[in-house]
């Protein structure tokens, strides 16, 4: 439609001149990690190594800092439907192919990244020397995804700190996701599989719960804790106990927001370096209906998978009706695991928004959804007559929940799908939505047609 | 039965919806404007790309045709109300059995020298904002715009402020009055506002009056003049927004009545059978208690098509608003109002006003000093629950009532800083009553409130 194409505003790229040296300081890092892929022996280094990564966290840092210092506190969404990286422009097509690409070499040609059990070259190579610092052995690629991880959350946490610093439910909800993933995902894991070579890998990041992580209940990955000693099994009991216990408790005091802003990993990313694509989420009732069959067929997969995988373990039997476990298992890690979770889930961050994997395709984020929308305290409640229908809460709206529809007619917002984030309540120029726990049965679906409250 | 509204702005499409609820009527919205329904409130963040007009648009393209709400984009010239028919610019005639008016407002514009000038515009609906982006971008033949001069110190002078700065234009604001909006805001939460539009970089000029804008020789803006202090200040744009007044220029040529607004009682009748009028175009004859004539606000205009809706389809019941309520945002300051909080006190009145030393938060609260009535209260950075004021308001609470409960009746996002203490210490300061707080923040004191 030629009416809204003609609003835009031309100059939107203009950077300040510490934005510019920042991203010089970044670009050098990225350039570093560039040439060790291509296999310039000069940038494969300890001292390379330390230079790269603090030039990314240093630009990150720097590049924030110098965007948002000059501005008051308060909300900062100037020029999102104007830039290119943000608006599914030149740049934005050039970050997803990078990292679509970047995910595809991740899990399928881990070779081409230098991976070698004989001995890495390339990228895995420049992160040898940290891995051999933490747990004594050679990088794998899963490590430098895991370094890579860390240091996107952990500094563009920063940068979304400085963005919505004047709001302190998410400074506080940033900073856990900073350290669940510095320390549960990252930090922890590594320094106990060193201390724990002699013994068969297993899962140590315990925020990491089933079924997000598909395999703990994997004949492997079960013999794996059954033989890891006090810490495997410490590994299988919270495991179990987070799933069956830990997880419905806390979901029913405060809504799935506890995992998936707070905690969990794929959450973490998206909140910090996934912010920038937020408004990019679909709202349409159409794009709710897909959510809504992809999500609980991925559910019903990961079940079914789960529950031969676990009658093979006990039976020793594989096979039941037309079904094998063991094809079912590597399908689900091929599609879901690999395809879904990381290709789509974060390659297509520009494109689709930066919650396509937790909203079209998470199962525990479809179990914690169930559980937030019949058996919670959780809700977003709406604010009288205050609401002026502006869309600012849906656009940003990373889940791609039309909250406007909603608040527009007086009703709370009780979705499956809310991973409140709070970013709704914080943009609202009105002060409609808060994101409230109370008693379960009162007013939590105000359907305003029963006009209970007026 | 085939009822017409000329207008698809809050008030029109808010009737066109409730009615459809309860009625299976034929339904046609005729707007000149835009093809569909957005929100006028969200033009600002069109323009400084928080969203595109898309975003702003409250239902799905499909929505309409689903609910047999049928959209006409045309300009209404004329209304034949003998024989109940309206006439479009694009030569269609259209029979009506019930007419709405919902036409909204337009920008005032009082008789400045130049104010007819190229790069001289108000900011009321989309063509605005279109031309908006015209006079602020580089073209070939205009200069770039660096500079503009904003007149009248209200809720759209401030927005296109913000709007003009996201685009690294300068900004001086021309107030009349010697401080901001204090026509409606008392002293201390307008001196609140003062700041902060410094803060953010705006030369606010007060008791400034526009005395002429100055234009080039192709007929463009290029200065304008103060009349207080006869400075010249150069511009490349000069936004007049000294508020707005109903849009009425369709019915003036005909047989319904108007004043300021389209004349109707508190059934939205006009003076013509089967004509009505909601909204910013609408004035009553009888003005409600406390309330103005003329009601141009988001809210009202919703309110004013739920109500029509049931009059015409429903029960038939005289226009009753409830208590007053409004919002607004200043930059980064967001403000609430509940109950009458006027810019002076009246003779009954006293006010507790409260301000964060360390923070841009206010809270200024009016009671009636001799039997403690709750009368209103304005909150700038504070969120506050808008039920539990409706409630009190209704039902003449206390002002002992409201202090003691405040914490309950807070809306802000959790782990904000609290401010309740601070005031009923204040309270103690000046009256010598120690009260002690009886909720706390907590959705289940909230309701327990409601249900007493």
């Amino acid at each position: 439609m030629l009416l809204f194409d003609n609003i835009s505003n031309t100059e939107s790229n203009q950077l300040n001149i510490g934005q510019k040296f920042f991203a010089a300081i970044g670009s050098i890092g990225l350039l570093i990690i560039t040439l060790s892929w291509l296999k310039v022996k000069a940038v494969i280094s300890t001292p390379m190594l330390v230079v790269s990564v603090l030039c990314l966290i240093v630009g990150v840092l720097g590049y924030a800092f110098s965007t948002y210092r000059h501005h008051p506190e308060g909300i900062k969404n100037n020029n999102v439907f104007f830039n290119s990286l943000t608006n599914r422009g030149l740049w934005a097509w050039v970050l997803g192919i990078i990292i679509t690409g970047f995910y595809i070499l991740l899990y399928f040609f881990a070779g081409w990244l230098g991976f070698s059990e004989s001995g890495n070259t390339g990228l895995v190579a420049l992160f040898d020397p940290l891995s051999f610092a933490l747990k004594g052995k050679a990088a794998s690629q899963w490590f430098v995804y895991g370094t890579l991880y860390t240091i996107a959350i952990v500094s563009f946490g920063v940068k979304f700190i400085l963005k919505y610093r004047h709001n302190k439910y998410q400074i506080f909800r940033t900073v856990s996701v900073m350290f669940f993933q510095l320390f549960f995902a990252f930090l922890i894991p590594e320094l106990l599989e060193g201390l724990n070579s002699d013994k068969a890998y297993f899962a140590k990041d315990i925020k990491n719960m089933w079924p997000l992580n598909y395999y703990f209940f994997e004949d492997w990955h079960l013999n794996a804790m059954l033989g890891g000693g006090n810490l495997g099994m410490f590994f299988l009991v919270l495991g179990i106990f987070m799933i069956l216990i830990g997880s419905p408790i806390l979901t029913y005091f405060y809504g799935k927001r506890w995992y998936c802003s707070w905690v969990c990993g794929c959450g973490g990313l998206a909140e910090t370096a996934g912010d920038p694509f937020r408004h990019l989420s679909d709202k349409s009732l159409t794009a709710w209906r897909f959510e809504r069959w992809i999500i609980y067929s991925v559910l019903i997969f990961i079940l079914l998978t789960t529950a031969l995988v676990l009658y093979t373990y006990f039976t020793g039997n594989s096979n039941i009706l037309f079904l094998n476990s063991y094809n079912l298992r590597s399908w689900y890690g091929f599609f879901i695991g690999a395809i879904f979770s990381g290709v789509i889930g974060v390659g297509f961050y520009p494109l689709l928004g930066s919650r396509v994997w937790c909203r079209f395709g998470c199962p525990m984020a479809a179990i914690l959804g169930l559980q937030q929308r019949f058996f919670s305290r959780f809700r977003i409640t709406t604010n009288g007559d205050q609401c002026i229908s502006c869309g600012n809460c849906s656009t940003y709206c990373e889940m791609g929940i039309d909250v406007r529809w909603y608040a527009q007619r007086q009703q709370n917002i009780v979705r499956a799908s809310c991973v409140g984030c709070g970013v709704c309540a914080a943009v609202c120029p009105r002060g409609v939505l808060k994101l409230e726990n109370g008693p379960i049965n009162i007013h939590r679906l105000n359907d305003p047609d029963a006009k209970v409250l007026d | 039965m085939k009822l017409v509204i000329i207008g698809n702005g809050i008030a029109g499409i808010t009737a066109a919806r409730n009615i459809r609820k309860i009625s299976d009527c034929s339904i046609t919205v005729i707007s000149s404007e835009t093809e569909y329904f957005y929100s006028r409130t969200a033009l600002m963040y069109i323009f400084m790309g928080h969203m595109r007009l898309k975003e702003t648009q409250p239902y799905e393209n499909w929505f309409w045709a689903k609910n047999n709400i049928q959209l006409k984009k045309a300009y209404v010239t004329n209304i034949d109300t003998t024989n109940q028919t309206i006439s479009t610019q694009q030569g269609e005639n259209i029979v009506y059995d019930k007419l709405l008016l919902a036409t909204g407002s337009q920008s005032n514009y009082f008789g400045w020298p130049g104010q007819n000038l190229k790069g001289v515009q108000g900011l009321y609906n989309y063509q605005d904002l279109e031309l908006l982006e015209q006079n602020t971008q580089n073209t070939q033949n205009t200069q770039h715009c660096k500079k503009a001069v904003i007149v009248g110190g209200g809720l759209i002078g401030i927005e296109l402020a913000e709007m003009l700065l996201s685009r690294n234009i300068e900004v001086t604001i021309l107030v009349r009055e010697s401080s901001y909006w204090s026509n409606v805001l008392p002293a201390g939460e307008s001196q609140l506002i003062n700041q902060h539009i410094l803060k953010h970089g705006v030369d606010l000029k007060l008791n400034s009056n526009l005395q002429e804008i100055i234009g080039d020789e192709n007929g463009k803006a290029k200065a304008v003049v103060v009349k207080e202090t006869g400075e010249t200040i150069n511009c490349q744009l000069v936004g007049l927004t000294a508020g707005v007044h109903p849009n009425i220029d369709l019915v003036k040529e005909s047989t319904i009545e108007a004043n300021r607004g389209i004349l109707i009682n508190h059934y939205f009748e006009t003076n013509i059978a089967n004509v009505y009028a909601i909204g910013d175009c609408a004035e009553f004859r009888q003005p409600l208690p406390l309330r103005r004539p003329v009601e141009q606000v988001w809210y009202t205009g919703k309110m004013q098509g739920e109500h029509l809706a049931q009059n015409l389809f429903g029960q038939r019941k005289a226009y009753n608003p409830g208590p007053w309520f409004n919002s607004a945002k200043f930059f980064d300051i967001e403000y609430q109002t509940y109950g009458m909080v006027m810019p002076n006190l009246k003779e009954n009145e006293t006010s507790l006003f409260w301000q964060d030393a360390n923070a841009e938060r206010c809270v200024h609260i009016i009671y009636d000093k001799n039997d403690k009535t709750f009368i209103g209260i304005n909150t700038f950075g504070i969120r506050l629950r808008h039920k539990l004021f409706d409630k009190w308001l209704r039902e003449k609470a206390t002002v002992e009532t409201v202090l003691q409960n405040l914490s309950a009746a807070n809306f802000d996002p959790e782990f904000y800083k609290t401010y309740e203490a601070e005031i009923l210490k204040q309270y103690q300061q000046q009256t010598g009553i120690l009260l002690k707080a009886k909720t706390k923040r907590s959705l289940k004191h909230f309701f327990n409130l409601m249900k007493n």
